[in-house]
Order: structure tokens, then sequence, then C-alpha cells
């Protein structure tokens, strides 16, 4: 089944580019320019995935996950985004987004991207694994309330790291002689704690860094 | 025709225009305003000052009110004979005040007063706005200009005149009345220009603003000439070199960031010499370089070292490996920095090869083992490749 992908971008080039380039691999249902009219054909269309851009003129993907995350629960977002602001990125995946890819991708890896987020994994770019990394790297100065979410085991730091240094999720499998399944389960994890951890440090780390 | 001026008649505003009038152009100025003739307002003025003096007391009020017409040229006078003209009025109304009402005592300070008067109105109305500012900024700067230093001269003298006069007379009512006298003085004062001071300084502040606007506006249309237009060209020119147009694109990608994002690192850091080392080496082959580093340290002779050894690395990959893009990793941990430099490309025979290749030799084995690092080459041919470089770092 291939998925049922809506693109959501300011950009009406961008997003003819990316439907002619994913247009045989993935069903594009359906496309807005703004938050508003993202909202609705997200609505009316009911699509698997929807790529958002971080960035819009009237609001940015954060609106539109808010704005829908309520009424269609079963519907994943994987931003796409020019953006290098760790905190809009870190922003967004916390609202609830699957990953994060940027737009410099190649077709190949956006529809690989798109069906892994279809199927319910999550996504990290090299950067995005970067981000997460920084964010998680200090030791925490107050007691961490739960080390369960406020810290990554030291797998899913290879598995980051790995990600960071450019690997595919195959090849950090057969680096790490462990299976695809596992190293998706491992970028799951580190993507729910990204969301449910409190860390202060996490808010903290994302304002300094405006960039990265 | 009709239609269309009656349609959308401008906005009108009653300025005074000092080039026309005769006296500071207030009456030619509501005449243009009311669409009456010059006459008619004049007549009305004289009759109004013959019902107690209110034709004169509302034409000094509007001319100190009213702002001169936007479009309006100088005064029609020389400067010097409206100065006679504000003298000869004040001393005319402060002699007609002293010969009708009969506290004569108060004579020579309300002269005073009123030829201190005279010169601020001097410097309120006029005219010209540069010129203003130029006043206002002399107060600031200590009174560098003529006008500035004149008006504050004459200023304190009146001040010091008239506290000398009433001092001399030791007659209490005298100061009584002298204070009152200077009371109502000070409030009407603040009546009459009050509107006229608010104004002064709104213009004032929205002249900053705007002024400031318009040059970060000049700031970045500069730097988009320069960089966002030059570039466009060049792609056009280059239409038909997808690897020329993919470099150039990059090249003022990264510009833009930088002049959107700002600096992300003090320069003179690891990190921020990576990110260089790698846009230059993107400029250079044409590929791009995806950089990602977490942690950040300052360039000590070590880091810069391990930082020449990642551009030798990042060179090689895009010479020889063929991918159109590198990618590069680089993570500061508390004891160790380890640097990961990985394409896709043709890979090669690490056994063959990496030993006697002088760049790998020099540039990058030799270079880590004399700070203390290492560098290991995993790649075999068709797989692509991967340089590690790892360098323990001496706490301090």
């Amino acid at each position: 089944m291939t998925a049922r992908v809506v693109l959501v971008d300011d950009h009406a080039m961008f997003r003819s580019g990316v439907k002619a380039e994913l247009g045989t691999r993935l069903q594009v249902v359906g496309e807005a320019g703004g938050v508003s009219e993202a909202v609705a054909v997200i609505a009316e269309t009911q699509p698997d995935v929807v790529l958002l851009d971080v960035h819009m003129s009237d609001g940015g993907g954060l609106a539109v996950i808010e704005a829908v995350r309520e009424r269609l629960p079963d519907t994943r977002f994987l931003a796409l985004s020019v953006s290098d602001a760790a905190e809009d990125v870190i922003a967004l995946i916390r609202a609830g987004a699957r990953g994060y890819v940027t737009k410099t991708i190649s077709a190949d890896e956006l529809a690989d991207a798109v069906a892994r987020v279809a199927g319910g994994d999550a996504v990290f770019s090299p950067r995005l694994a970067g981000f997460v990394l920084d964010a998680f790297r200090d030791a925490p100065v107050a007691p961490s309330v739960d080390p369960e979410i406020d810290l990554l085991t030291p797998r899913e730091r290879e598995v980051l790291r790995l990600l960071a240094r450019g690997y595919a999720y195959k090849e950090i499998a057969s680096e790490l002689f462990i299976s695809i399944k596992t190293v998706e389960t491992h970028a799951s994890n580190v993507l729910r704690k990204l969301q449910l951890s409190n860390r202060h440090q996490l808010t903290r780390w994302a304002a300094d860094r405006r960039m990265l | 025709m009709d239609c269309v001026t009656t349609a959308s008649p401008p906005a009108r505003r009653l300025y005074r225009r000092p080039d026309r009038g005769l006296a500071g152009g207030v009456a030619t100025g509501i005449a243009e305003h009311l669409g009456v003739s010059v006459w008619v307002v004049w007549i009305a003025f004289v009759a109004l000052a013959f019902a107690g003096g209110l034709g004169v007391a509302l034409y000094g009020a509007y001319l100190i009110v009213l702002p001169t017409a936007p479009d309006a040229g100088p005064g029609r006078f020389p400067t010097w004979l409206e100065y006679v003209a504000a003298g000869v009025a004040a001393v005319a109304t402060v002699g007609i005040a002293a010969t009708t009402f009969p506290a004569n005592g108060l004579f020579l300070p309300a002269l005073f007063a009123s030829l201190g008067g005279a010169l601020i109105w001097r410097q309120a109305a006029q005219p010209e706005r540069a010129r203003l500012r130029s006043v206002s900024r002399s107060i600031a700067s200590d009174s560098t200009g003529w006008p500035g230093r004149v008006r504050l001269v004459a200023g304190a003298a009146l001040v010091v005149g008239g506290g000398a006069l009433v001092l001399a007379r030791e007659d209490f009512t005298a100061v009584r009345d002298g204070f009152l006298a200077m009371v109502v003085t000070a409030v009407g004062l603040a009546l009459l220009t009050g509107p006229w001071w608010i104004r002064m300084a709104t213009q004032l502040s929205e002249e900053r603003a705007e002024r400031i606007r318009s040059q970060e506006r000049a700031d970045i249309a500069a730097h988009l000439h320069d960089s966002v237009l030059q570039t466009l060209a060049l792609i056009q020119r280059n239409a038909n070199s997808p690897r020329e147009v993919a470099r150039l694109a990059r090249g003022q990608e990264r510009t833009l960031r930088t002049l959107l994002y700002g600096n992300r690192t003090a320069s003179g850091n690891f990190a921020a010499e990576l990110r260089a080392a790698a846009g230059d080496v993107e400029d250079a082959y044409a590929v791009s370089v995806e950089v990602v580093i977490v942690g950040d340290a300052p360039l000590d002779d070590d880091l810069a070292a391990l930082a020449a050894a990642t551009r030798e690395a990042m060179v090689n990959a895009a010479k020889h490996s063929g991918a159109d893009a590198v990618s590069l990793y680089a993570e500061l941990e508390p004891g160790l920095v380890s640097v990961f430099v990985k394409d896709r490309g043709v890979g090669f025979d690490v056994a063959t090869v990496a030993g006697d290749r002088q760049g790998v030799r020099g540039s990058i084995i030799g270079r880590m083992e004399r700070h203390g690092g290492k560098a290991q080459f995993r790649s075999a041919p068709g797989t692509g490749t991967e340089v590690e470089l790892t360098l323990p770092r001496r706490e301090g």
C-alpha cells in the first residue's frame, strides 16, 4: 500500500517539485500553502503522512500539528525544512512530528522517509541526530526526575552517533550487529524521550542554539 | 471632471504659508484651507483685534501652533527682517499692555520676558526642519552652533536681568506681582506652545525611526545585490552545468544563512573552523558537505591540527570519491574529540593505497600522530569511505 501524502509548504514551486519527484512512489492526495488551508485539506483527505514545512508565512508547522492532532490522531507528520534553527525543529518534534529531514534530501531518501513515518517509525536526519545528541549530552545538573526519559542509553547514543555520521538504518544494523527492526525501535525510543522529557536543559539548550 | 474632484477630495490640513503671506503666512494658509479670499481672513482678524485685542492674540497663537506647509519655500523676507519685526511686535505689545493696564511697575520685566519669548518663538517658528534639528542638537551638544549660543546667552541674560530687577526693588508687592505674572506667563506659554513641542518631539522620534528603518533596508538591499543577484546572474550563465549551479547555490545558501541567523559559533572555536573548512571544500569542489557538530571548544594547537586534517579528509572525499555529498560529524566529549568524514563514493583498498598517498600519510595520519591522535580509514572498493579522526583531550 502506498502512503497517502499531503504536502504543506508555502512555496508552490517546492510543492510541485516534490510532487513530481514523489508522484510515482507515493500518492499525493492534497497540498496546501498555508496553515488554515492545510488544516482544511488534512481534515478532508485524512492522509497517512503530512509533509510539513517548519516555517510558513502565516505561521508554522507547529500550528498545523496543534490544530489537527486532536481530531486525527492517526495522521503522522514529517517535518521538512531549510531551517537550521534547533529550537524550531525540537518544538515540532515535541509537538508530535515523527521526524525531521532537510529540503536538500534526495527524492529516494524522502520517499523512504515518508514510508518509514507512515509505518510508525521515526526518521532522523543527521542534523536532527546531532541536535538530540547535543541536547542529551550534558549529565543532568539536577537529579533527574525520571531517568527513564531524561537519559539516553549507551545503545541509543551509538545509534544516534551513526545516524549523525550519515549511516542509513541498514548500515547501522550491520555495524552494530543488530536487526533493522531494533535500530528502528531505538530511534522511536529516542523520539519518545525527546517528546516526553521535561528536562529544562532541553528547553534551555534549544533556546541557547538558535542555530546549529 | 467634476465627478473626479468631488469623488476624492484630497485630505487637507491647515498650514501656514510663510513663502506667500506677509506676516508668517497665517492668513494665507487659512484662506487656502477655507477656499476664501485672503482679504476676508484679514478683515476678520482686524475686526477681532478691535474686540479687546482678540484678533492679535489669535494671530499670534496660530503663528506658533500651525505647521508650515511641507512644500513651502523659505519665507519671503530675509531672516534679520523677521527678527526685527518680532522685536517691534514684542515692544509694541508690551507698550500697549503697559499703558492699558495700571501695573506700570511691571513694565520692564514684562518687556524682557516678551523679548525672551520672541527669541524662543523665533527658534520655534523656523520653517526649515534641518535647522530646527541643528538647534535642538545644539542644546544637547553644549551649544556649538551660533543660533544655540546666541539663544543661550540671551536667555541667561534675561533671566539674570529679571531676577536682578526684582531683587533691586526689595518690594514684596512687586515680588508677588512679578511672581504671579511669571506664573501666568508660563501657563500661557505652555498652553500656546505645548502642542508645538509635542509635535516636534513626535516628529523627531518618527524621523529617527524612519532613518533607522531605511538604513536597515539599504543594508539588506546592498547585501542582496552583492550576493544573491550576483549568484543568480552566474547561475543563469552556467545553466548548462548542473555541478556549477549546485556549487553556486550551495555557497549562496551558506552566505545567506550566516546573514539571517548570525554567526552561530564564536570564531576561533573548533566548530566554526570546521564549518569554514566545509564551506571551502564545497566551494572548491562542488560537493555538498552535511555538517553536524556536537559540542564546541576554543581552538588550540591540537584542535587546529585536527581541523586541518579534517579539511584534508574532506578534500580527499570530494576529489577522489566521485560522490556529490560528504558527511562530516564531529563530537567533542570531555576526554576525546572524534571526527568522521564519510562519503558514498567509489572507495578504495585501504591496504594498498592509504599508506603511500602523500595527502593521506602526511596531512592526515602524520598530523594526527604528531598531536597524539589517530586516523583510521574504513573503505573498500565500491562501498564508500569513512575517515575517523580521534584526538584525546587534555583537560585544562
